[in-house]
């Protein structure tokens, strides 16, 4: 099989996943929870007669901002930042007249959410600028037509395509299924970057080796040798992570369903653009230098 | 009631609950129910160098404040936030929250009493509050080196406090803070001018203690929600039930895949991946790490992470012994050459790890710190303990079949 001989085949299917992800993010943007937007919620159990609950909460001088129906008989209410006062005088009106408990309540204030906001951006920042400092420092043995910071490079634009993946498919599923992102959504995108890098260096590893044995004549070739030695190894180690991981969706309960997934679609894109892209973007930058040496 | 009668000192105890040793991880609050608030403290009141200590101050009253409510395990930190000092409270089960809440919210009230004649009736107020005090500071007798209190008052204080002293020589006064007595020292003359010592037989750290409690009784600061979460401990139950169950089945079929595709060193990684699973819970024991719904997720993270690595030595072995290797010499060629890879990979992973570690908070802390202990002993259970008891096995007759091994493909005998 040759992998790199193809890869326009292969940088298309990813634009393919991407662009529609992208203009659902600038038509529809994202659906943010109030971990980013401030504000309050909370869910109720033993009741879903919306109407009800809406008129309750009105009445304590409160709109309701969004209500959604969840597993069993579940309700999750939010609304505007609510005072931990009119919070209680809101709950004990749901519980004389509906007969329902309060399982949850979250209220987070705006500087709190404006530092969540900001944090997300530094986390994912920081973390991808180590890795190509990292990965720069731990190729550079590389015989010398291969410069380290290309692995290093390389490695962030696959995480960077992870990431852009997961926010474009949960901007589409905030538009048509009210999927929420939350903080536990960053924790998800942070941990994709981590296995994707980590997916990236088994591949990019067995490059520095054949280098190292072969020398760097034949790039293109050696690189696609390197990918379909390390196949069997990326496919099993994500199948079994996937396995793991899909275990927990379907049977996890609903607390965690938001977060797995988001773990699920950064898994799957993960595996894919360790093995379909980052090594034939190696291999198109390596090209590129070489012509212009010419 | 409480004795009338002579200097004494009352402490509350730093309380050590000393409990049986028992198996039982720390559940955070989205497992076990709870409450977790974030307070945002106004210091504007108060000068640069002091805010430090007001914190300090905040800190303790709250903590004796929820201690008296008798809620179990509390957490309470202070931290700082760009300019802004906040409190976090966590506040594990459900009952009393409102009242403990409450009581958080309110401003420290510090007062000072005399005794009345009637020796069992409460002490009365005479009008001089934490609004009066300036400052306490922890000081030293000159004469007998004795650590003691000093306090001292406003003007208008200093004159409640000469009239007071004056009325109650021979007397204790007696200071309350948030109406629980804290100390009632004995007046020995008189005392006019608003600066007094309160002395006794403490130590230095009883009397800190006390001028902390002085001085937050004094303190105009006042706190504000700015987030708050609370978790009804049967969503939280069901949560934890519901992954550990999915956990398992999914760390089951781990295994058996494991096993059936590289079959006896599958089977070695999976009594790898059990001792790591006792580490890892050792671990969270030893040093007391909170367990949230995000470190339960960690932690099955942590396990494709921990298998990725058998894996990658099992592929290398796989490709060695295609290559007509001897089996030994697989293993070893294995294990040399798939470890710079699980060695850098794991390395990006704990320098993500580490970021959410440092700059994260909350869940996010949680979440990295399950991820760095699970990837820093993956490192050594699925690499040595798996090296070991492979070097162990091969050397025996009845497991040197090669079908035993891997599904290589190749039948000549090794």
């Amino acid at each position: 099989m040759n992998i790199m001989k193809y890869r326009k085949i292969w940088f298309g299917i990813s634009l393919f996943i991407i662009i529609p992800g992208i203009i659902s993010i600038v038509l529809w943007g994202l659906k943010l929870s109030i971990d980013f937007t401030g504000g309050s919620l909370i869910e109720i159990s033993g009741s879903q007669d919306s109407a009800k609950v809406i008129e309750i909460v009105k009445n304590e001088g409160t709109e309701v901002a969004s209500i959604q129906k969840t597993g069993g008989d579940s309700l999750i209410i939010r609304t505007k930042e609510l005072p931990e006062d009119q919070h209680r005088k809101v709950k004990k009106k749901l519980e004389e007249e509906l007969k329902v408990k309060e399982t949850r309540f979250e209220t987070v204030g705006p500087t709190v959410s404006k530092d969540i906001t900001q944090k997300a951006f530094l986390l994912i920042g920081a973390a991808s600028m180590l890795i190509v400092i990292f990965l720069a420092y731990s190729f550079r043995k590389v015989p010398k037509p291969v410069s380290s910071w290309q692995f290093g490079v390389t490695a962030v634009i696959a995480l960077l395509h992870d990431v852009l993946v997961m926010l474009g498919v949960f901007s589409i599923l905030g538009h048509f299924l009210n999927v929420e992102i939350d903080s536990m959504f960053v924790v998800a995108a942070l941990t994709v970057i981590g296995f994707s890098v980590h997916d990236t260096i088994v591949v990019f590893d067995r490059i520095r080796e054949n280098l190292i044995k072969r020398g760097s004549d034949d790039f293109e070739q050696l690189a696609n040798d390197s990918v379909l030695e390390t196949f069997s190894r990326s496919i099993n180690t994500s199948f079994l992570t996937f396995l793991v991981l899909l275990s927990l969706y379907l049977l996890g309960g609903s607390t965690t369903q938001v977060f797995v997934l988001a773990l699920l679609v950064g898994i799957a894109t993960g595996t894919y653009s360790s093995i379909f892209n980052a090594a034939p973007m190696l291999v198109v930058w390596q090209n590129w230098k070489r012509k212009h040496k010419k | 009631m409480w004795p009338g009668k002579g200097l004494h000192l009352v402490f509350k105890p730093l309380k050590i609950d000393w409990k049986a040793p028992d198996f039982k991880i720390k559940e955070g609050l989205d497992l076990q129910g709870g409450t977790h608030i974030v307070y945002s403290a106004d210091l504007s009141k108060i000068e640069g160098d002091k805010k430090k200590e007001a914190m300090e101050s905040l800190k303790k009253v709250i903590e004796n404040r929820i201690n008296a409510f008798g809620v179990s395990e509390p957490v309470i930190q202070t931290t700082k936030l760009g300019s802004e000092d906040r409190l976090v409270v966590e506040l594990p089960g459900v009952k009393d929250v409102q009242e403990a809440m409450d009581l958080i919210g309110k401003t420290a009230e510090l007062e000072f009493k005399e005794g009345v004649n009637d020796p069992t009736a409460m002490p009365e107020g005479f009008g001089l509050t934490g609004k009066e005090l300036k400052k306490a500071t922890q000081t030293f007798d000159q004469s007998t080196n004795q650590p003691n209190v000093s306090i001292e008052f406003t003007d208008e204080g200093a004159k409640k406090f000469e009239e007071a002293t004056g009325r109650n020589v021979g007397k204790p006064i007696y200071i309350f803070l948030d109406g629980q007595i804290l100390s009632y020292p004995t007046v020995n003359e008189k005392i006019s001018g608003g600066k007094a010592v309160i002395s006794g037989e403490f130590d230095i750290k009883e009397a800190k203690n006390l001028a902390i409690q002085l001085n937050a009784g004094a303190l105009p600061v006042s706190v504000k929600i700015i987030e708050q979460r609370t978790v009804g401990a049967t969503l939280g139950q069901e949560a934890i039930k519901k992954s550990l169950f999915a956990g398992i089945i999914g760390v089951i079929l781990v295994m058996l895949f494991m096993a059936l595709y590289y079959r006896l060193p599958g089977i070695l990684a999976d009594i790898a991946l059990v001792l790591y699973t006792i580490f890892v819970l050792a671990l969270f024991k030893i040093f007391g790490i909170t367990v949230t719904l995000a470190g339960v997720a960690a932690f099955i993270l942590s396990v494709g992470m921990a298998v990725d690595a058998n894996v990658l030595i099992f592929e290398r072995m796989k490709e060695e012994l295609r290559k007509g290797k001897s089996l030994s010499g697989s293993v070893e060629t294995g294990f040399k050459r798939a470890w710079t890879s699980i060695r850098d990979s794991n390395i990006a992973s704990i320098i993500t790890a580490s970021v959410l570690f440092m700059f994260g908070s909350g869940i996010i802390r949680g979440f990295a710190v399950v991820l760095i202990v699970g990837v820093l002993v993956s490192m050594f259970t699925a690499v040595n303990v798996t090296k070991t008891l492979l070097r162990l096995v091969i050397k025996k007759k009845i497991f040197s079949k090669s079908w035993m091994y891997l599904g290589a493909g190749s039948e000549d005998e090794r």
